[in-house]
């Protein structure tokens, strides 16, 4: 059996068991709610995670897409970044795919998968995680840049109301996160 | 393959939580979801106690050796001083539906933050120390005894909540969850347990009349800046007039529209309209260097802080003689005056019912306060087309709306915003309804706690906000979200910077003055950010 067919015949049950897996990692009470809250305004959590693994085992079953993978990746990660999770479990759950997959292929008679099929699905996990610490560090980076800047704008705000600045002509000192990144 | 070792096993990282209760969980106080501790400074100007140095990481909080009796104190005072607070404490059957409405729970994803648990933390300790049942039963009737650890509980999550009020919409019962968090701050600051991004505000405010404890002539100097701006983009010097005694109306608005961006081009905004309604009907708008704060950072201090703080705007009214009281577009202010004033500092008998001298509309909901909102009074002249308007100078924009929280469930000022920003652009789309008017989300960072320390909780607070906008962007190419709200202005853009890039923030004024057709003025090619307006791309270039 193809990888491929694998991961298209049994989408729908390796999507939960990925999602559980990800859900799981919060509290109890929190966890029922990513996985029962279905309006995705009133549980932007859960809808970032469905939507985004949803879309990358479809990337992993036809052959990943470095942007898309990145597109796919970044509401989850970006939310990640801001939870209570270390750097390791913000971008580890993309992981626990490996082993799902692993799981699959064990339990179901004749899925005689070739290793080098699964081999390249399993680089293509990685490579995913790999994207995901990239898009984790941009996100923190983002955020100390938004600290920063709000700080340096506080100090010349300060020193233009003190007459201290001359020659403002624009009320901030001119750095934003896209010319200093 | 087989007797490879298990990834999770090599690094030990644990993604499992530990599956215990909420009341055998502790606390575990992470950078970046607190703001820094009160400076003792700012605290001790105001009169508060057990001023001290102390920092939320530390194990000992320098805290007074009789803190569980003056809590205890507090605590019995309390439910004898405010009916409300006892009712909350009694009658909350722990249904759950408030459960998932937190803003903070949603972003966070921690439990604590479920505002129904948000307030059992409190409730926990009221059971024991005030109820037969929790006396006797103890922790089978939902009971704990105060400790260190709950303490800090308290503090950490009290101080997570954004008095937004949105789970009290949900409530069947009607608790009002923000005042449960307004009580567990109030005993918090007996202790000396405030956070400076508050209790320096607080001592600026009290002594200076704002919160960055402006002096008048600097307020004086930065509103004589926006002169010089608006000079250059119409022609016309605005002429603001300080501390007139005798004028129509006395004007207060949140100090963040004269000190932060893009607050300031909402100030022009109201600069602008009260210049047009000088001259075309002779409004006398007065601007007051001492009452130079709307805001009311008392209101998240304790009761008696935010009355004092109120007090202020009515005295310099008093004082000056106006008729009544116009408010800029300020958040909580507006819950301050629509539901705590009249049984603070008023009534306010001294000052008219305001009545808008050029339409002629009475402003019956403000018959007691005296105080109307400016976006109710800009509403009223569009309605009896009272303003010349070009909305085609916003046509660059296509703007959505985020209803402030206090404005919105605090006031029930809903529709009126949306009026004047369907009259002065073209281009307006709300956001899904679950995250709009009364079911509004915040933007989490309200009560203050916009400070810059606590970025992530701010993130993970504004985060359903932020969804919503992301959405009527993909959707609908929105590129600009309007609010009514000072805090609104100052944390919307960092929110926008992290999780939508490419939406800007401002203030409905500022687009209805630049929709707004001054007499006398010169042809203008900018708007009030000194960008060009659509169709003057090509002539800015040269």
């Amino acid at each position: 059996m193809k990888i491929t067919t694998l991961l298209q015949q049994q989408r729908t049950a390796i999507l939960k068991k990925w999602f559980d897996s990800v859900a799981d990692a919060y509290p109890l009470e929190t966890s029922r709610f990513l996985k029962t809250q279905q309006d995705p305004f009133a549980n932007p959590v859960g809808n970032a995670m469905t939507s985004g693994l949803e879309g990358l085992l479809e990337e992993f079953a036809k052959g990943a897409e470095r942007e898309k993978l990145i597109r796919l990746l970044d509401p989850i990660i970006r939310i990640r970044a801001v939870q209570d999770f270390s750097p390791s479990q913000a971008v580890g759950f993309i992981f626990n795919l490996k082993k799902i997959i692993r799981d699959f292929i064990n339990n179901i008679a004749n899925a005689q998968v070739a290793q080098d099929d699964l081999a390249r699905l399993e680089a293509e996990i990685d490579a995913a995680g790999l994207l995901a610490f990239d898009i984790y560090m941009g996100c923190r980076e983002r955020l100390y840049d938004i600290k920063a800047n709000q700080e340096r704008t506080k100090v010349f705000k300060a020193f233009k109301r003190a007459g201290l600045v001359t020659e403002p002509s624009e009320d901030d000192p001119g750095l934003t996160v896209s010319n200093i990144s | 393959m087989a007797d490879l070792p298990k990834a999770a096993e090599l690094i030990k990282i644990d993604h499992k939580p530990k599956a215990k209760g909420w009341m055998e969980t502790p606390v575990n106080i992470r950078p970046g979801m607190y703001c820094y501790a009160a400076n003792p400074k700012s605290l001790d100007y105001m009169g508060f106690p057990n001023v001290r140095e102390w920092n939320p990481l530390d194990q000992d909080w320098k805290l007074p050796n009789n803190w569980k009796e003056i809590l205890f104190e507090g605590i019995r005072e309390r439910l004898g001083r405010f009916r409300s607070f006892k009712i909350f404490m009694d009658i909350c059957v722990r249904c759950g539906a408030c459960a998932d409405k937190c803003h903070f729970f949603i972003g966070t994803g921690d439990p604590k933050n479920m505002p129904v648990l948000r307030a059992e933390l409190l409730r926990s300790v009221y059971r024991n120390d005030f109820t037969m049942a929790g006396k006797i039963l103890g922790k089978i009737a939902g009971a704990r005894p105060m400790t260190l650890d709950v303490l800090k509980e308290w503090w950490y999550y009290f101080f997570q909540c954004t008095e937004c009020r949105r789970c009290s919409v949900f409530c069947p019962y009607g608790i009002d969850t923000a005042e449960i968090t307004i009580m567990g701050r109030e005993l918090l600051n007996l202790l000396g347990l405030n956070i400076d991004w508050i209790a320096t505000p607080v001592a600026n405010c009290f002594r200076m009349g704002n919160h960055l404890g402006i002096q008048p002539h600097a307020f004086k100097d930065m509103l004589d800046f926006f002169e010089d701006d608006i000079e250059e983009l119409t022609g016309l010097r605005m002429g603001v007039q300080y501390n007139k005694k005798g004028a129509d109306i006395l004007f207060i608005t949140p100090s963040g529209d004269v000190f932060a961006d893009p607050g300031t081009y909402t100030c022009m905004g109201y600069m602008m309209l009260f210049y047009y309604l000088k001259q075309e009907y002779g409004l006398d708008v007065t601007w007051s260097t001492y009452a130079s704060e709307g805001g009311n950072f008392g209101f998240f201090t304790s009761h008696e802080t935010m009355k004092r703080l109120n007090a202020k705007m009515y005295a310099e009214a008093k004082r000056l003689g106006v008729k009544w009281i116009l408010g800029g577009e300020c958040g909580h202010m507006w819950r301050v005056i629509t539901q705590y004033m009249d049984t603070m500092n008023g009534p306010a008998d001294f000052l008219e019912v305001p009545k808008n001298p050029i339409t002629g509309t009475v402003f019956e909901n403000a018959r007691s306060t005296k105080m109307v909102h400016i976006s109710e009074f800009t509403a009223d002249l569009i309605r009896h087309k009272k303003l010349r308007l070009d909305p085609s100078r916003n046509d660059n924009l296509k703007v959505t709306f985020h209803d402030s929280c206090n404005p919105s469930r605090g006031m029930g000022l809903l529709d009126e915003p949306r009026y004047v920003i369907q009259n002065v652009c073209n281009n307006f789309c709300d956001m899904p309804p679950n995250t709009i008017r009364e079911n509004t989300f915040c933007c989490g960072s309200g009560s203050g706690l916009n400070a810059g320390e606590n970025m992530e909780q701010r993130m993970a607070g504004g985060l359903p906000r932020a969804n919503a906008v992301k959405y009527v962007q993909e959707k609908h190419g929105v590129n600009m979200l309007a609010t009514i709200c000072a805090v609104d202005r100052a944390a919307l853009p960092d929110l926008m910077k992290y999780w939508v890039p490419g939406v800007a923030v401002t203030g409905l004024h500022e687009l209805v003055a630049n929709a707004l057709i001054l007499p006398g003025e010169k042809e203008r090619e900018t708007d009030l950010r000194q960008e060009p307006l659509p169709g003057m791309e090509d002539g800015t270039d040269e």
